[in-house]
């Protein structure tokens, strides 16, 4: 054993992907397939009067044009359901207005699907979407979330009173108050969180089919997650018995988030593969996926944090105001909540904490997870808060940060640490992390060499920011008692051939992540077999029991940990048949290198041989069952706590505020690590999204609700010379509650560089007496934040 | 109606009627089944529907099949054996150091790679990263594509030296 | 991403072309490298009914010393111009400028008679134009004549190119021995463009006949005579190039969008002006 975990195992799925074999949505074409093409509103908000559809219908090649009043009217078709209920203050529920699959009435976000037209070919379809005239009588729109929680803002759903979807708060706010009350020195900063937009590579994508013969539905789909989406599509918007639809998420682009939702064309192609009775495919474009991917973030907040006179927090105190578009995607209530108030603990020890927040309802697309989702922008906001104390306290940022530490506790022989806001900590060791970053980036030196750099007039800066996140998503009692409407556990099957080779189904789905790698290395060092006798299967709802998809970090802690359920279940009967065999007692039998051995002799048998007495079980235990085969759900005693320590070192060109980010150190600690190099690509990746957010990306809204920055030609995200390469390392603090003592690593990029960044560059512009610099800190932003500072344009 | 077009791809030679709008990054996928060139965008910017013209890299979501008449075309298909035995240096070091992650952008970027290593065998970091700005990772954050594209020239590199 | 349904020609010559244009009228639209076109085709910006396919016309794929002049064929890929041995040597300016163009795969494919043609006010060619004192030959079916580039680029999107004509070449008097320019930009950090491209010019290496131009800044590239004004017959040094930058864009109407307000933009116009002068004069 322990020939893999741990290793660097190059990626077995690589092959089919570098040689242009991969098997993506769109690469699929069914027999008699047709194409779908989604007419979209180009007006923020505006009563539909009327829809033309006769000249789209007699377009050469067309087979069908629906409209909402088609859907809606067909069965009781209602929309897409919203996956996560979070109850007002008072306890009343949160508005839900629905989200139909075609608009009826009303647009309500540039965007937003009025028609869909279904032709032989796509070129078909969408010359005759053009073709679909749609009177539009426009309304007053609001995408701020400021400007829409404020009364008489236009109003998104006309039962939604002042488009609030919910208030909620979380942690004391009385003992919250009272330290405020008492503090030394009070932090207090207004900002935003901006809105950015996933952009997976791959746009997304369905294909819907209906076998009329068996009554048999299957969905091709761009999902991070084919199970759920089969249960909301089934049970909440078709109708239609989940063992008649396949759902296959097969090789996925990217995801980041914006892959896990249900979304509406997959319910359309469907529906309209039964009313036409042919496959029928729709394709994202990519200025369709700027307007319906869910987008991320978008938060405006008010934050306090108060100290004692030793630089001790003594409280945190949060307004924030989350923008939820115009609809509720499906997890879209659990990420400014759940994911997101429940980490301002952060790292430290901050003894009353407490946040307000209202839920809102804009004319803007829907807002949900994407890389992080909560947890970036708890991360934001902490990191922003205690860089800028340490300003105006006149500390070293690295030194407050550590006086306010949790101390290290590891989960098992000391207690996982409770929060304010509902959590309990795993295990952490918050220092090391901390330290081994401030040594890589040699801080000491570089604040001499920042020095001499000032007085040649350059600017130099550096960013700290150390993190935590709540991965490994999630108990399923604990998220259901917060409101999630599924369980959020995960499956697997190891399934042993008869010759001793090893197929695994999992629950989980790999869309860039390496699961095929990383799966099969924990699946043969366990079994002590060699990593080409494993296989490991996903993202087929035929082939895979259930599964709760991958996001939230939780493929190996949850996923992973099901698999470990299944093997153990494969060991032990395993056992049964070798102590059979080697005619010894169960308890002397032990198992090591695919072996079962008798203990303390050299009578053994191989797993090979197992397996094939299972199958052919001649000579076989009295009572045993035949076969290897078995399936496991895993539901996680907590989540996992992955923390880390980032750092960004910038320079800021004083002539055009351009930033340059010259180098990131990143160390991260995300508990046991079974493949290094598939770990530190997504480190790396995470790293790019996060920086991406600071320095480049983020959704412009004009008066009239259009979103400005719809293109690649517009919306600015990071390239390969934008970056610099990486230094990374990274601490291990096991997992004390799962069986691989794993934390997860998908996020955790994402979520700690943000604030890095953005400290680097208010650091280089302290001398210009700049204090925040809003993200994107786009060069005209940071030549202007040089300009509006008190030192006016001169250090 | 129909424009007729003779093209070159990987090496086996078509003649295909085309509608003139029909775009080269279709006609490779849905003519001739070659799904490894991917569209990313709508707009010319992502890189991952680049494929070689005569040896030069160039983004087929921004030619129009019938433009390439009487051209030479090299897709991801092309660079190695059907079979993936054998592998291409560049596809060996995106394998070796991890430069892919979903794989959606991969071909454009071993495409775009390939155009940068012809021209310069033996490029520096900071060029490297400049010649992939045609080309959009959301993956990988793209510092494990510099380490692929750094093995596949020390490996082409011998290649050539071993002649 | 599909266009609309356009009819496509192929004439074998010059003179064929003409006579498609003439014969389609406003309907057509001459097709290069395809690279400003093809895009808004696509996104269905544009929907030629007919497209007139000079792309493949060899001849006009050139770059030649002609006597003083060096002499483009408009169908040079930009890559063809930026590589050039005769361009590196005499127009240091578009060698830079064309390696600044959109990406490898753009600058493969894209030709500098389309992107002049084109006249989109963010392009990096229209500077360079303007500073090595270029002349745009336009042909029609009368024959052809020559534009000097000053006159050529009239506004946004706009140029001295008449319905039924074709730029088939552009020319530039080779600068005396010892001179010396430059071109830099500040991008547009999505598309490449230019938010200000600088293009500078200094003929025998002096600041006699000083050329300095931009594109970005404005609806239509310029040149800037503040600037030139400033630098003429003064000794290129820290300061007079500092004062001469600060010249930038006075009296432009200088363009604003969401990468960079009116206010930002003309600063850093004087900061590329400045940057581009030293880089000329280094």
């Amino acid at each position: 054993m322990g020939n893999y975990i741990g290793k660097s195992v190059k990626r077995v799925e690589d092959k089919r992907f570098l040689t242009g074999k991969g098997r993506y949505t769109d690469d699929i074409v069914l027999p008699g397939m047709l194409h779908m093409q989604i007419v979209r509103s180009s007006y923020a908000h505006a009563r539909v009067n009327r829809i033309d559809t006769s000249a789209a219908k007699a377009h050469a090649d067309v087979v069908a044009v629906y409209t909402g009043a088609d859907i809606h009217t067909d069965g009781n078709i209602i929309g897409v359901p919203c996956g996560w209920q979070v109850n007002f203050k008072n306890g009343d529920t949160m508005k839900e207005p629905p989200h139909p699959l075609l608009v009826k009435d009303k647009v309500r976000h540039m965007g937003d699907a009025v028609a869909i037209v279904i032709a032989e070919t796509k070129e078909a379809a969408k010359d005759a979407a053009e073709l679909v005239v749609v009177d539009y009588e426009p309304l007053p729109s609001v995408t701020d979330v400021g400007k829409a929680a404020a009364a008489g803002a236009p109003l998104v759903h006309d039962d939604v009173p002042d488009n609030l979807c919910f208030d909620w708060e979380l942690g004391d706010k009385a003992k919250t108050d009272a330290a405020m009350e008492t503090a030394h020195h009070i932090t207090k900063l207004d900002f935003v969180n901006q809105r950015v937009i996933p952009n997976a590579i791959e746009p997304r994508a369905a294909i819907g089919s209906y076998d009329a013969t068996n009554d048999k539905y299957t969905l091709y789909t761009t999902s991070q997650n084919p199970h759920l989406t089969r249960l909301l599509l089934c049970a909440f918007v078709l109708g239609i018995p989940e063992h008649k639809v396949r759902v296959v998420a097969p090789d996925v682009g990217g995801g980041f988030g914006s892959k896990i939702f249900h979304y509406s064309e997959e319910a359309l192609v469907i529906w309209a593969s039964n009313k036409l009775q042919r496959p029928i495919k729709w394709n994202s474009e990519r200025s369709e996926a700027f307007l319906t991917d869910a987008h991320g973030r978008d938060h405006k907040t008010s934050a306090e944090m108060g100290f004692d006179a030793e630089g001790n927090i003594v409280g945190l105190r949060i307004n924030t105001l989350a923008n939820l578009g115009a609809y509720l995607s499906t997890f879209a209530p659990a990420v400014p909540t759940y994911l997101h108030g429940t980490l301002l603990q952060g790292l430290y020890t901050t003894p009353a904490i407490h946040i307000d927040l209202k839920a809102v309802f804009t004319h803007t697309t829907a807002v949900d997870a994407y890389r992080g989702a909560g947890r970036p922008e708890a991360t934001f906001l902490l990191e922003r808060m205690i860089d800028l104390s340490a300003i105006e306290m006149g500390m070293d940022p690295v030194e407050l940060r550590k006086k306010n530490f949790i101390p290290a506790f590891d989960g098992v022989e000391q207690e996982g640490y409770i929060t304010q806001v509902a959590l309990q900590y795993d295990s952490g060791d918050y220092h090391p992390v901390l330290d081994r970053a401030v040594e890589m980036v040699g801080y000491e030196q570089f604040r001499k060499e920042q020095a001499e750099a000032r007085a040649n007039g350059r600017y130099l800066g550096i960013g700290f920011s150390t993190y935590i996140e709540a991965c490994g998503i999630a108990p399923s009692a604990v998220v259901g008692a917060l409101g999630a409407r599924a369980g959020l556990y995960e499956s697997a099957q190891v399934r042993v051939q008869p010759t001793g080779s090893v197929s695994v189904y999992t629950g989980s789905h790999s869309h860039g992540q390496g699961h095929e790698t990383t799966f099969a290395q924990v699946v043969a060092d366990k079994l002590g077999i060699p990593l080409e006798s494993v296989d490991i299967i996903h993202g087929d709802s035929d082939a895979v029991a259930f599964g709760m998809g991958t996001y939230g970090s939780r493929s190996l802690a949850v996923g992973g940990s099901a698999i470990m359920k299944s093997i153990d279940k494969v060991l032990e009967k395993g056992a049964k048949i070798a102590a059979h065999k080697l005619e010894a007692a169960e308890d002397d039998i032990e198992y090591s290198d695919g072996q079962w051995t008798v203990k303390g002799t050299d009578k053994s048998i191989g797993f090979g041989d197992i397996a094939l007495t299972a199958y052919v079980p001649h000579d076989y235990p009295a009572n045993l069952e035949p076969g290897m085969d078995f399936s496991s759900f895993y539901d996680p005693a907590n989540f996992t706590y992955p923390f880390g320590a980032h750092i960004a070192v910038v320079e800021v060109d004083p002539d055009t505020g351009k930033v340059d980010l010259k180098r990131f150190i990143a160390v991260d600690d995300v508990g046991n690590v079974i493949n290094p190099m598939i770990v530190d690509g997504q480190i790396h990746g995470g790293l790019a999204q996060g920086i991406g957010q600071a320095l480049f990306e983020g959704a412009i809204y004009d008066e009239e609700g259009q979103l400005m920055n719809g293109s690649y030609m517009d919306y600015t995200m990071p390239r390969a010379d934008d970056l610099p390469s990486f230094e990374i390392d990274r601490t291990v603090t096991p997992c004390p509650h799962n069986p691989l003592g794993v934390k997860g690593a998908g996020e955790a990029g994402c979520i700690g560089s943000t604030p890095a960044v953005v400290n680097a560059v208010v650091d280089a512009l302290a001398p210009f007496g700049v204090r925040d610099v809003q993200m994107p800190m786009t060069p005209e932003r940071v030549w202007r934040a040089m300009h509006n500072g008190n030192g006016n344009g001169k250090a | 109606m129909g424009i007729p077009i003779n093209v070159k791809v990987n090496g086996q030679s078509y003649s295909k009627e085309v509608e003139p709008r029909l775009l080269l990054v279709h006609f490779l996928r849905d003519v001739l089944a070659l799904t490894g060139t991917h569209v990313g965008c709508d707009t010319s910017s992502c890189g991952a529907c680049t494929i070689h013209i005569d040896g030069e890299a160039a983004k087929s979501c921004t030619i129009l099949a019938v433009q390439v008449d009487g051209a030479e075309i090299t897709t991801v298909e092309g660079l190695s054996p059907a079979d993936g035995s054998d592998l291409h240096p560049i596809q060996e070091g995106f394998k070796e150091e991890h430069g892919l992650q979903c794989g959606f952008c991969t071909p454009g970027m071993m495409m775009a790679s390939l155009d940068l290593l012809k021209r310069n065998p033996n490029p520096t970091e900071s060029e490297i990263r400049h010649a992939l700005e045609g080309n959009y990772c959301r993956c990988t954050g793209y510092h494990n594509i510099v380490k692929s594209i750094q093995h596949a020239a020390k490996n082409m590199g011998k290649e050539v030296a071993h002649g | 991403m599909i266009p609309n349904n356009f009819e496509y020609h192929r004439p074998a010559n010059v003179q064929e072309a003409l006579g498609m244009l003439s014969q389609y009228g406003d309907e057509a639209k001459l097709l290069a490298g395809g690279h400003s076109l093809i895009p808004t085709l696509k996104l269905r910006l544009n929907d030629p009914g007919h497209l007139i396919d000079i792309g493949h016309l060899k001849d006009l794929r050139y770059i030649r010393q002609e006597g003083s002049e060096i002499a483009i064929g408009a169908n040079s890929t930009h890559s063809d111009v930026a590589f050039h041995a005769l361009i590196e040597e005499h127009f240091p300016v578009m060698a830079q400028a064309g390696r600044l163009i959109g990406d490898v795969q753009v600058r493969n494919r894209g030709t500098i008679g389309g992107s002049i043609a084109h006249a989109d006010p963010a392009a990096d060619w229209p500077a360079t134009l303007l500073a090595t004192d270029a002349k745009i030959v336009i042909m029609g079916q009368g024959g052809s004549r020559s534009v000097a580039a000053t006159d050529f680029f009239k506004g946004l999107y706009y140029t001295a190119v008449n319905e039924g004509e074709i730029v088939t070449e552009i020319r530039i008097p080779v600068p005396p021995a010892g001179s010396s320019s430059a071109y830099m930009k500040f991008m547009q950090p999505a598309s490449r463009f230019a938010i200000v491209g600088c293009a500078v010019m200094l003929p025998g290496g002096s600041t006699d006949d000083p050329r300095v131009a931009f594109n970005g800044v404005s609806s239509a590239p310029f040149r800037d005579t503040g600037v030139e004004a400033a630098l003429k017959g003064k000794v290129a040094d820290k300061a007079n190039i500092e004062a001469a930058a600060a010249h930038a864009a006075n009296g432009q109407s200088v363009m604003s969008d969401h990468f960079a307000s009116e206010d930002y933009r003309t600063h850093l116009a004087k900061v590329y002006a400045r940057k581009t002068l030293y880089a000329a004069t280094s």
